[in-house]
Parts: C-alpha cells; structure tokens; sequence
C-alpha cells in the first residue's frame, strides 16, 4: 500500500467523513445489537436456560406452527414420553403469565410450574413454597421467607434465585399442583400442563414419540419461535440490523466508486509506468479495509462505552464479545465487499489515457 | 538496436471504417541515441509512442523493445517490461498528487516489488541530476511547471530504462525552460544509454538528435542519415 497510504493522509478530510459514517453505523448495529440480545434474553431465558434438551408441544392444528399459549398436555403426554427408550427424563412444565402481589407492591410474572422433585426444578421448591427469580423478589420487595400472592394463591418464598425470564416477565417457580390449582378457574380437567421438557440420548427417536404422544418436539433453541413475543421481536430487530448492514455496504460502494472513478486519471498513469492490475487492486482495497477496520473498530469500542453505562439499568442490553465483534465482523466483510466490487473498476482503466495531453 | 518498430501499421475504430494513424512504420534507435519526431497534429507521434510502450498492440508488424518482441507478450508481462524497460516521460507532467518528489521516484521501484528503503539514493542522485536534490519533499502542487516536468523526467529513468519515450515535454513551459528540459534528456540519453524517442513540435530541439523523422498521416518519414 505505497500510494494508498499517502492518497489516505493526502485526502484525510474525505476519508475523515467516511470513516466517521462507519463509526457511526457500527454504534449503532452495535447497540441494536446489544438490545436484541438483551430483549432476548428477557423473552427466552428460563427456556434456554432449562436442563432439558426438547421441548414436546401439543400438536397444532395442521398448518399452524407450535407455540407456548396455544400448547396443552395431559398426564398421559409426560408418562408416555418417559416411557419411550433413550428418554432419560419428560417432566412437565406449566406456563402462564399471572399478577402478583405481596403489600403494596404488583407486578406480572411468568409461573412455571414443575414437579418439586423433578430435575429441572430448582432447590427448594415445593407445595406452597415457590422459588423466585432475582427480578421477581426484586419487584415484589421480598426475600425469602417472605410471602406473595401469585394469581389466588398464597406462597411463601423458598428461595430467590437466577434470572430466568420468560416473554419480558420474571419466572416464578411453583410446583406443578399449586400452578394447576392457580389457573384453574372453576372445575379444570387436572394433570395439566403446557409442555414436557426431555432430556433425551442421542438414540432417541422423537419423531415416533410425536407419534405416539400426540406432541410435536423441537430443541430448545427452536422451542424460542413459540414465545410470540420474541418471533415478532427478534425478527423485526433482525430486519433492521440487515437492512443497516445493506446500507453500509451501499454507502461505502458509493464512496469508492466516486473516489476510484476521481482517480482513474493517476491510475492510468500508473499503469502506463508498469504497474500491474493487482497491484493497483491491492493498493486500493488495503486502503478500504484500513479505513474499515479503523472505523468499525472505533464504533464497535462506542458501543461497548455505551453498552456498559446503560446495560446495568432497565435497559435489556447485553453485551458480551460476539454481540459487539460479530457485527463489527459482519461490517468489514460486506464494506470490503462493496469496496471491491467498486474499485473493479480499476481492471478497466486504459493506461492509453495517459499519454497525449489529455488530462 | 535497443528500440525497433518493423512495419508497424495500428488502426483505431472511426465510425463505420477504420483510421490508420500508423501506416507501416520502421524504426530503429540505438542505444544512447535519441530520435526526433516531427509532424502536424494528429499525424500519429503519440500512437507511436503507444506502440513502442506497448499501450497499444498494432494490427501488424513488429515492437522490439530491448531485443524482446513485444507481439506475443500477455498483459502482465507487457506491464513488466514497462516497468522495468520502458520510460515514459508524459506531455503533462502526470504526478501523482499525494507523492513527494522522492516518493514519484520510490513507486517506480514499489510496484516492481523492491522496498522503497533501498532505492533511496538512487532517488536522490535521479533528482540531483535533474536539479531537484532541495525539492524531494515538495508534493506537486509546491512545483512549478518546469519543476513538474524535470521530476517526471526523473521518475521515467528510476527503473534504469532501456527506451525512453519523450512526448513533447516542452509544451507546457516556456523557451528558456523548455531549452533546459530538452538538454536535460539529451544528456540522460548519453549518459545512461538510453534509446530515446522525442516527439516535438519544436524544431529547435532538432539539431540535438542523431535522427530526426517526419510523420504525415501515419507515414514516417527517416531521412537518410543526417
Ligand atoms: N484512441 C483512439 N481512438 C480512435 N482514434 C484515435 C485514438 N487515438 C488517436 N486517434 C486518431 O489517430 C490519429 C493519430 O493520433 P495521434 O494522437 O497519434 O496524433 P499526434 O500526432 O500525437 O497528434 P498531436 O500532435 O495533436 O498530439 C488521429 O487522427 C487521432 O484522431
Ligand atoms: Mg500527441
């Protein structure tokens, strides 16, 4: 990079903007990517968080995919599917969103009821002692040993522990009977739950217990699409995150098409002088991905700044090494690509140009 | 013969027939001399120069540059050699205007793949013998016209030519200027062995070449020897 390196000293004022429109884009993506992963994280954790490998969903109607409201097992849904070989354990887990309260203080949460001697059940839980999440005890104003009223019921607090959040409400882990007796407004038809969760060897073949269970199966991480919440959330969040991408691969082709086109003059000279094609396109595209890293790596350092003063407070915001490298990453690639496919052009400069007294 | 151009005829598209701005030229320059081309405007002077540079391939005939025919050589390797046998000192000056003075002469070696750092001297003695030693930090726009030229001249010879080809390098000076430019390559051209080409349209540079040709609608003319 010999004449790439003075071109950029040479033309800082230009290069100055343009960098600065990279540092700008990569904050942002940045920070929207500190969010997504943040809100994704209030919408999915108690579910990717579960000691459990599959979740076993009532089977939608035909043409509808699975989703946690619209889910309803029975007692013969978890028997069945611990019976099945290469099934280690299916527990049941009830999901419902529910108000508590304890003195003046309310707020939603989300009641996962499990079988208190379940594995997937944390310590301490059992019939009228429900185990709370930080975010929860912390809302409610208790500790444990205290008392809360979730939905109708009253429960004293056998724990506060983990973060666990389900659909942007804290988790509130009841056991399995207490969650039945909450919902059920009335009569209820007893042993309900809303998914199983297995635990499964690699053996197993889950297909033929869908079969027979009447469920449909998915891992964990494709279990999140059925939180309503995060599908719309993520998948809105995401499309804003491509389309800033897509932006930035535009904004930058745009500028090194103007530049590589203002010096097709000194190109052509060079090429006249003997410098060879690949040369020229090394020269040019080094000097792309300098000023790329230089500003994605200034971005990407504004967002981490940013992240850390806001992520400790009510804003979702995570931010850990790939929320913050992964776009930076994504950024150098599709600049350097807009670059390129801009500076081509350079193939087709006419060193011919150079001669006479044309310029 | 360091440069020879063996009927040599090069068309250019025009419209629905073709140009012939060269018309089966022949010539030959030796080493360490300089041959003088003459001729009205559009006569053909820089296709010439394109050709002997090879910028252009023609439709027939031969370019030998340096003993090396030119015909069948691929892009790249026409590259090579004009990196690393051909001059090419420009009408304009055509710096590069990010580039000192020295570092015009340091690219020359760079893009032939050797450090900047070892062809340092040799850039300083090239700008010595133009008379720029005190000016190889200025950029082109702290030069004068003549200043320009002188390096652009200096920058042709960085790679240690065997041809240099000269298209009319006086025409954006004045007299006295233009005067010491063209003494300038004469001296170069004896000095480093040079076979040199000058296109002019000024015949008082004339009496400097050991050949002086006339160009008329892509014919070139050589006199029996002057
Ligand atoms: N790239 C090109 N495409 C088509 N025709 C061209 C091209 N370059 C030159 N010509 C034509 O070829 C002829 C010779 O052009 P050339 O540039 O060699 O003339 P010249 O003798 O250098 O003229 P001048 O003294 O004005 O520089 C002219 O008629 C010109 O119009
Ligand atoms: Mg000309």
């Amino acid at each position: 990079m010999f004449v790439a390196s003075r071109d950029l000293r040479f033309a800082k004022g230009r290069f100055a903007l343009m960098g600065a429109v990279v540092v700008l884009i990569t904050l942002l993506v940045g920070l929207l990517s500190g969010l997504t992963a943040g809100l994704a994280r209030e919408n999915t954790s108690a579910v990717t968080g579960l000691p459990a490998d599959h979740l076993a969903f009532a089977a939608p109607p035909d043409g509808q995919s699975v989703s946690f409201t619209n889910s309803s097992v029975t007692e013969k849904t978890w028997t069945n599917w611990s019976a099945r070989p290469g099934v280690e354990s299916a527990e049941p887990i009830g999901i419902r969103t529910l108000n508590a309260a304890s003195g003046d203080h309310t707020a939603a949460v989300s009641a996962f009821g499990v079988e208190p001697a379940a594995g997937i059940a944390p310590p301490g839980l059992a019939p009228g002692a429900a185990v709370l999440s930080e975010q929860a005890a912390q809302e409610l104003g208790v500790t444990a040993g205290d008392t809360v009223r979730i939905g109708s019921l009253e429960q004293r607090v056998a724990a506060v522990a983990g973060d666990a959040s389900y659909s942007h409400t804290p988790v509130v882990w009841t056991s399995l009977d207490d969650w039945q007796r909450v919902g059920r407004s009335g009569a209820g038809t007893g042993g309900e739950a809303t998914v199983v969760a297995l635990t499964t060897t690699a053996g197993a073949d889950l297909a033929a217990g869908d079969e027979a269970a009447g469920t449909e199966t998915k891992s964990l991480d494709e279990a999140l699409t059925a939180i309503g919440s995060y599908q719309a959330e993520n998948g809105s969040l995401q499309l804003m995150r491509g389309f800033l991408f897509a932006i930035s691969a535009l904004v930058i082709g745009a500028f090194f098409t103007v530049w590589t086109m203002q010096r097709s003059a000194d190109i052509a000279v060079l090429k006249a002088l003997g410098a060879a094609t690949p040369y020229l396109l090394k020269d040019a595209l080094g000097q792309a991905v300098l000023m790329l890293v230089a500003g994605t790596g200034l971005g990407a350092l504004l967002a981490s700044g940013v992240g850390l003063l806001i992520g400790g407070g009510d804003v979702p915001f995570v931010l850990d090494p790939p929320t913050v490298l992964v776009p930076a990453a994504v950024m150098i690639a599709l600049g350097a690509l807009g670059a390129a496919l801009s500076i081509r052009r350079i193939t087709a400069v006419d060193p011919l140009t150079a001669l006479g007294s044309a310029r | 013969m360091t440069l020879t151009l063996d009927t040599v005829t090069l068309t250019y598209q025009d419209g629905d027939g073709r140009l012939t701005a060269l018309d089966r030229v022949a010539l030959d320059v030796p080493a360490g001399t300089m041959a003088a081309i003459v001729g009205p405007s559009g006569s053909g002077k820089s296709s010439l120069l394109a050709v002997a540079a090879t910028l252009v391939t023609p439709d027939s005939g031969q370019v030998l540059v340096a003993g090396t025919s030119t015909g069948e050589l691929s892009r790249a390797e026409k590259s090579a050699l004009r990196r690393e046998r051909v001059g090419i000192v420009f009408q304009q000056p055509n710096l590069l205007p990010s580039l000192t003075s020295a570092e015009q002469l340091h690219v020359m070696a760079h893009m032939d793949g050797r450090k900047p750092r070892q062809v340092r001297d040799r850039a300083h003695e090239l700008l010595a013998a133009v008379g720029l030693a005190d000016k190889a930090d200025r950029r082109p726009h702290q030069l004068s016209g003549g200043q320009r030229q002188r390096v652009n001249i200096a920058r042709a010879l960085m790679n240690d030519p065997d041809v240099l080809l000269v298209d009319e390098p006086t025409s954006a000076l004045d007299h006295e200027r233009g005067a010491a430019v063209l003494d300038l390559i004469v001296r170069l051209t004896r000095e480093r062995g040079t076979a040199t080409v000058l296109v002019t349209h000024d015949r008082a540079h004339l009496t400097e070449a050991d050949q002086v040709c006339e160009m008329t609608d892509g014919r070139l003319y050589v006199p029996a020897a002057a």
